[in-house]
């Protein structure tokens, strides 16, 4: 028999929950970088405002290559291609004075979807290592017409004029504002993609990633559905680009490269795919390891070589499967831990308390959900026995049987 | 006269020098249970992807609901109605029992290129999910992988799986492979129910159960069908018996 596979992220149980984990993790993500702002202006003197502008962007970039990795089963190697593309057409826009958000996010936005389309027409035709290959051909493409681009500064690159103009303000140019900027459009994403792999057409795509032979039996014919995905992924690809752009003031070829196609799909298996905050957490985890380990070392990529490399061998699932390890792993019995640590089944009967309180409140559930459901169970394991309770009625709360008779043991 | 759901005309088909079919005719009639047996090798299999749309043939017509479906893509013709299960199970191991079923289900009942609502709270879809689940006796499995199934399991969710593209026709290839004989029962019982509904090519070794189920039988030997008609004048025909059963003539 199949060995279990990992519990999908996307598992109908889940989808009537308040929040489910996935979103929680973001949400955390989230508030930390709300509050970035306010800690970087009180401690290293806005430093920390740009790692976080970077890290959002390339995290939004992440995201919309995970959106083909995790959920289309396409590798692709040409990713960075899209936000280079971006960035240009925003740049170009603004180098012939077309320098409002109104357009030149429009452009930016239209120059990576025509770019998707076009390439992605050939490219998800083929599968596996073929689509790897096509894709770095394409994105290396895109590189040599941009380093040929002599109205535009070759292979040196284009300056901005400045930042895109807001209504005809220079609003972008305050720099907590742009941060909140990359913030929100960061959240967008977040939900427009965790949306997307939930819907029709996501499942879609999630199905051909698993069986397109099935898939073709019941009716669906795959092209349409990747090529789409494709565009959408090159599109929001081209909104980290405008990003991108936008912060440095400047596109070179450089943001085009194989090499940036590469930490791309770094950032994606660091991170986890097949989750939505995964890939957030890894552009954020690739890029505070690239700033301290510059810091050692000019030669801080033999560092982060290996580093990788244990990640894909002894951390499956990338961050987000470590995570999930931890949350499946065995959990001791009320008893073995009540032993040891009489404070932590206390805290979880606390827990476990204020959960059922919420729970008879009605409203806020979510709020005290936070304990976990197992540990909830657990708690209300030992508070009932404590109570002296009919032990039998408690089976179904803590849905382990053993836990209850081990902690029936110890009570006596 | 029974109006002709699937007609295969002079189909040719060969791998290299090896044809598998050589001069196919058939037809299958709505409301009929044709089988085909044959030897290992015979073309059986080519013959299933030929008509659902895995293989081309080199030459020959299809014909499926009174169009001509010779070149249609696999994706086109189940959209048509021609739903098939596989003789080595094709499940979307990733996704729950009723998940499968669902996304079949989606594929006949609207566009899938919808990109906001969450595909799992759509009742309808899981509602005809569910239903055709239970037609399988696979109601309690619905939340289960399907990757974790048992294989008779998931020889019924492919039946299962069939059901919800409300076909014209089911291919069924081999549903009993591999299947123990408790579960060849069951399989049987439940495609007998489902016989009085449904058109049905079926291909199938065991041979209880192709007498049990099939109204016609059709005998494809290296590429050519030697013999057709009920199951008793098949049986009965010399050749077939030669050649399938392995007896002296």
């Amino acid at each position: 028999m199949a060995k279990a596979p990992r519990a999908i992220p996307d598992a109908p149980a889940r989808a009537n929950r308040a929040l489910s984990f996935d979103q929680r993790m973001a949400t955390a993500l989230f508030a930390l970088l709300a509050v970035l702002p306010a800690a970087s202006h009180a401690a290293a003197g806005g430093y920390l405002l740009l790692l976080g502008e970077r890290a959002m962007i390339f995290a939004i970039a992440a995201l919309s290559l995970e959106l083909l990795i995790g959920a289309g089963g396409l590798v692709s190697f040409g990713h960075a291609a899209f936000v280079g593309v971006g960035a240009y057409a925003a740049g170009i826009a603004a180098s012939h004075g077309h320098g409002d958000v109104m357009t030149a996010l429009p452009a930016a936005l239209a120059a990576s979807a025509l770019l998707a389309l076009a390439t992605g027409a050939i490219a998800v035709r083929t599968q596996g290592v073929y689509f790897i290959m096509i894709t770095l051909a394409f994105g290396q493409m895109a590189y040599f017409i941009a380093t040929s681009l002599a109205p535009y500064g070759g292979d040196d690159g284009l300056s901005w004029p400045t930042r895109s103009l807001v209504l005809g303000t220079r609003i972008l140019k305050n720099e907590t504002v742009f941060f909140y900027l990359c913030l929100a459009l960061l959240i967008a994403s977040y939900l427009g993609i965790s949306r997307l792999v939930a819907s029709r057409f996501g499942r879609v795509l999630r199905g051909l990633m698993d069986n397109a032979t099935r898939m073709e039996a019941i009716g669906f014919a795959p092209y349409r559905y990747r090529l789409t995905a494709y565009v959408i992924a090159g599109a929001i690809g081209g909104l980290a680009g405008f990003l991108l752009g936008n912060q440095a003031e400047f596109v070179s070829p450089a943001y085009m490269h194989w090499q940036r196609s590469g930490e791309l799909i770094m950032m994606v298996l660091l991170g986890g795919t097949g989750t939505r905050y995964g890939p957030m957490f890894g552009a954020l985890a690739f890029l505070v390891l690239e700033e301290t380990l510059s810091r050692v070392t000019v030669n801080w990529k033999i560092m982060l070589g290996p580093l990788l490399v244990a990640t894909v061998l002894y951390a499956k699932g990338g961050i987000a499967g470590a995570i999930d390890a931890w949350r499946q792993r065995p959990q001791p019995p009320v008893a073995a831990v009540a032993r040891r640590r009489p404070t932590r089944v206390l805290a979880a009967a606390g827990r476990g308390l204020l959960a059922s309180a919420g729970r008879l409140a009605g409203r806020w559930r979510s709020r005290f959900r936070f304990a976990g459901p197992r540990t909830v169970a657990a708690a209300w394991g030992a508070v009932k026995i404590a109570c002296g309770c009919r032990l039998a009625r408690l089976a179904p709360l803590a849905g382990r049987g053993t836990r209850i008779a081990g902690a029936r043991r110890w009570w006596r | 006269m029974r109006r002709t759901v699937l007609r295969l005309e002079h189909l040719y088909k060969a791998f290299g020098a090896l044809p598998v079919a050589d001069g196919v005719n058939l037809t299958v009639l709505a409301g009929e249970t044709h089988a085909i047996i044959g030897p290992n090798g015979a073309g059986k299999t080519s013959l299933i992807n030929q008509i659902c749309g895995a293989l081309l043939p080199d030459a020959g017509r299809i014909t499926f609901d009174g169009r001509d479906v010779t070149q249609l893509s696999t994706a086109a013709r189940a959209q048509l109605g021609l739903a098939r299960s596989f003789q080595i199970t094709q499940v979307l191991a990733r996704f729950t029992a009723l998940e499968n079923v669902a996304l079949a289900v989606q594929a006949r009942s609207g566009s899938s290129f919808r990109f906001w609502r969450p595909a799992d709270a759509e009742a309808p879809l899981n509602r005809i999910a569910s239903r055709c689940l239970a037609t399988v006796g696979l109601a309690a499995r619905a939340d289960t992988l399907a990757g974790v199934l048992s294989h008779g399991e998931k020889r019924r969710l492919e039946i299962a799986l069939a059901l919800a593209q409300a076909p014209k026709l089911l291919l069924l290839d081999e549903p009993m492979a591999g299947a123990g004989s408790e579960e060849t029962q069951a399989l049987v019982a439940t495609l007998k129910a489902l016989k009085r509904r449904h058109t049905m090519l079926l291909i199938e070794h065991d041979m209880a159960a192709v007498f049990a189920l099939a109204d016609r039988i059709s005998v494809l030997v290296a590429g050519r069908i030697i013999a057709s008609g009920k199951p008793r004048a098949v049986r009965a025909n010399r050749a077939v018996r030669a050649a399938y059963l392995g007896e002296a003539p």
